[in-house]
């Protein structure tokens, strides 16, 4: 997983609340038995019409947040299946981070695996940030180790993260390979677990 | 001190704690289909690594198996994934119900048939829909493709530990009000939100009143109010449920677990982070109008309108919502016309779900121009409906009786909801293009869907079950 701290991007503002997952990535691009190349179908049917023309208005279909590494939503971002195809494609796709004032469990959980940062917000300063936007180019500075958000006009968002999650992100780590070490906890108890 | 069902099964699997970590929990059972593993398993095979405790996994397929004309698979990517699957089961060690086999069926379904889902026992699977097992007092929730791995290789999951809920159901269901409408009112009435972070104990006399397969319904659609878990304490309903199947205890073992299984009831006086109340004989069947699951109202009432709602965020969800469903602020449910119906998905295809929808079509027959299918949710559900006749009773009244899996519920296979179309479901998610590109998904329990099926738009079933009483 690559390691996290820094990331410069103008803000793509997706202004919708309980995007799901099967918006994110749609069941039909779940039959890949690869982790890569979903970007491409990252929020297919907003993005493509039926004929596959790229539907103007949708904002990550606009060029000046074609190349933003950063997203930003509304309240319960994530909901639905446990898929974990969407962060891939919302990683392959280009984005390191995602900001909304609330994520649903499993999204959540699954970003961490993957080195997408997570930030909530208020709903007020996500509406604050989806508002300049949505106005013009809103480039910001995320900051994973100082816990920040700071915008080019000098408005400093600070969030709090769970600091096992953080060192996770911030030093790439595999996790499966940490859990190795606790081999002689997980035998111990497996030997007094009760099976009937 | 008096300890909730949830606090008991969380202490009794922690391999290790420490602050400022999440704690290191212990898997009892993991359940695994085509879509979400194959990443795992190459993960696992890139680093060497092998699976800990196949025999504490359990695998099938699906996803993305085809409901007709079996066994050919005609999507080469679907049935790369199925094979997959297989090769990955055989490398690993992991016992598997393949195509064909007896055991096969929706994973949720499956889990308790084969009495793999015990009380008390830590259970995951990379598919949100694992709170179904929560309906006999177990720890289940779905996780990613990563944990998926996590699991495979360790047996283990980090995780923090979240604060609880209880929703109390009081009271009695009325006739023709089904455990859908349960959890469908609970949505409704405090939305997609409701349950994020927490993990949700169900209690109140009208839960203790549902048969194991309605508590199921319940569990399964605790996802779609966000939590990350819901469960219902054990009694002796979950034990004569579980008594004699393939791997439940067997004799003497059987009345130790059973005994054991009781003890994790939740004690009188426990208490949650957070409680919620809502009255059984409030509920009357519903039906969503919306694009999340939460956009439900009563079968008698309307659509909703502008004024129904305070924020400038909830009125532009509702515009949106109303324009992908083609529907018109303040129109009767009982006016929208529907052109399918999908009796099925791991919410709503066991057997009592199967009487349910038959005991309201029989000796009658589906509306002109609508297509109505019933996908049993395993073959075990299949054999043991049309030993019933139950499949005769659906084709007679011009249903399609199909081959078990997931079908419409997601569309992954060839059973997918035309552009514009409108679909009485009795799944558990109507997310646009969630059963079809453009397709518009109406939730419903298994007799609404029924009933609408015979006239071709929404019915309160009601009328239907009164006739027969």
């Amino acid at each position: 997983m690559e390691p996290i701290n820094i990331v410069n991007s103008v803000i793509a503002p997706l202004d919708r609340k309980n995007v799901d997952t099967d918006q994110i990535i749609s069941k039909e691009f779940l039959k890949r038995i690869e982790r890569t190349g979903f970007g491409r179908f990252l929020f297919y049917h907003w993005r493509f019409d039926e004929q596959g023309n790229e539907i103007s208005d949708f904002v990550l279909n606009k060029p000046e947040y074609k190349n933003s590494q950063i997203l930003v939503a509304q309240d319960n971002f994530g909901c639905g299946s446990s898929r974990e195809h969407a962060p891939w494609a919302i990683l392959d796709y280009g984005f390191r981070v995602v900001i909304a004032p609330s994520f649903a469990d499993i999204f959540h959980n699954n970003c961490f695996k993957n080195g997408i940062l997570p930030i909530k917000l208020t709903e007020t300063e996500c509406d604050e940030i989806l508002a300049k936007g949505l106005k013009a180019p809103y480039d910001v500075e995320v900051n994973l180790e100082a816990q920040t958000v700071t915008g080019n006009d000098g408005k400093v968002y600070s969030f709090n993260i769970d600091p096992y999650y953080k060192q996770m992100l911030l030093n790439g780590w595999d996790e499966i390979s940490l859990t190795f070490q606790y081999e002689d906890q997980i035998r111990a108890f497996e030997e007094k677990r009760v099976v009937y | 001190m008096a300890k909730n069902i949830i606090e008991k099964i969380w202490d009794s699997h922690v391999v290790y704690q420490e602050a400022g970590k999440p704690d290191l929990l212990y898997i009892d059972l993991h359940l695994i289909h085509e879509v979400t593993s194959p990443q795992a398993f190459e993960g696992l095979r890139l680093a060497g690594r092998k699976v800990r405790r196949p025999d504490l996994c359990f695998a099938t397929m699906d996803h993305n198996v085809p409901t007709k004309n079996l066994p050919t698979i005609n999507d080469p990517i679907a049935k790369k994934q199925i094979m997959t699957l297989a090769e990955n089961a055989k490398e690993f060690g992991i016992e598997l119900a393949d195509m064909g086999h007896p055991d096969q069926g929706i994973v949720h379904v499956i889990g308790p048939e084969l009495g793999l889902t015990q009380p008390g026992k830590t259970i995951v699977c990379g598919d949100s829909h694992t709170s179904t097992h929560g309906a006999f007092g177990a720890l289940a929730f779905g996780i990613g493709t990563s944990e998926v791995e996590h699991v495979l290789s360790t047996q283990t999951l980090w995780q923090t530990k979240p604060p609880t809920m209880e929703i109390r159901v009081n009271g009695k269901l009325g006739v023709g009000v089904a455990a859908k409408d349960i959890i469908l009112a609970i949505i409704a009435k405090w939305g997609i939100g409701v349950g994020t972070g927490h993990i949700v104990e169900y209690t109140g006399e009208a839960i203790r009143n549902l048969t194991m397969e309605e508590r199921m319904t319940i569990c399964n659609m605790s996802i779609e109010a966000g939590a990350k878990a819901g469960l219902i304490s054990p009694d002796q309903t979950t034990v004569d449920f579980l008594r004699g199947r393939r791997f439940a205890p067997k004799d003497e073992n059987f009345e130790k677990a059973a005994k054991y299984w009781l003890s994790l009831a939740s004690d009188e006086g426990c208490s949650y982070d957070v409680v919620l109340e809502i009255d059984a004989d409030e509920i009357e069947p519903i039906v969503t109008w919306g694009t999340n699951p939460s956009m439900g109202t009563g079968v008698s009432k309307t659509v909703p309108t502008s004024s129904d709602f305070d924020s400038e965020s909830d009125k532009s969800a509702l515009q949106k919502a109303l324009a992908y469903m083609g529907l018109e602020e303040g129109q009767p449910i009982s006016s929208i016309e529907i052109q399918h119906v999908f009796i099925g998905s791991c919410t709503n295809s066991r057997l009592s779900d199967l009487r349910s929808a038959a005991s309201i079509v029989e000796g009658k027959k589906v509306a002109p121009g609508v297509k109505a299918f019933v996908v049993p949710g395993s073959y075990s559900t299949k054999a043991a409906a049309e030993k019933e006749g139950l499949d005769k009773i659906f084709l007679e009244a011009g249903f399609e009786w199909r081959e078990s899996g997931c079908s419409a519920c997601l569309g992954m296979n060839e059973d997918i909801i035309p552009s514009g179309e409108r679909c009485a479901s009795t799944s558990n998610r109507n997310f646009e293009g969630r059963q079809g590109a453009g397709a518009r998904t109406h939730l419903v329990s298994p007799a609404m869907a029924a009933a609408a099926a015979i006239e071709g738009h929404f019915v309160d079933v009601r009328k239907y079950v009164t006739q027969q009483v």
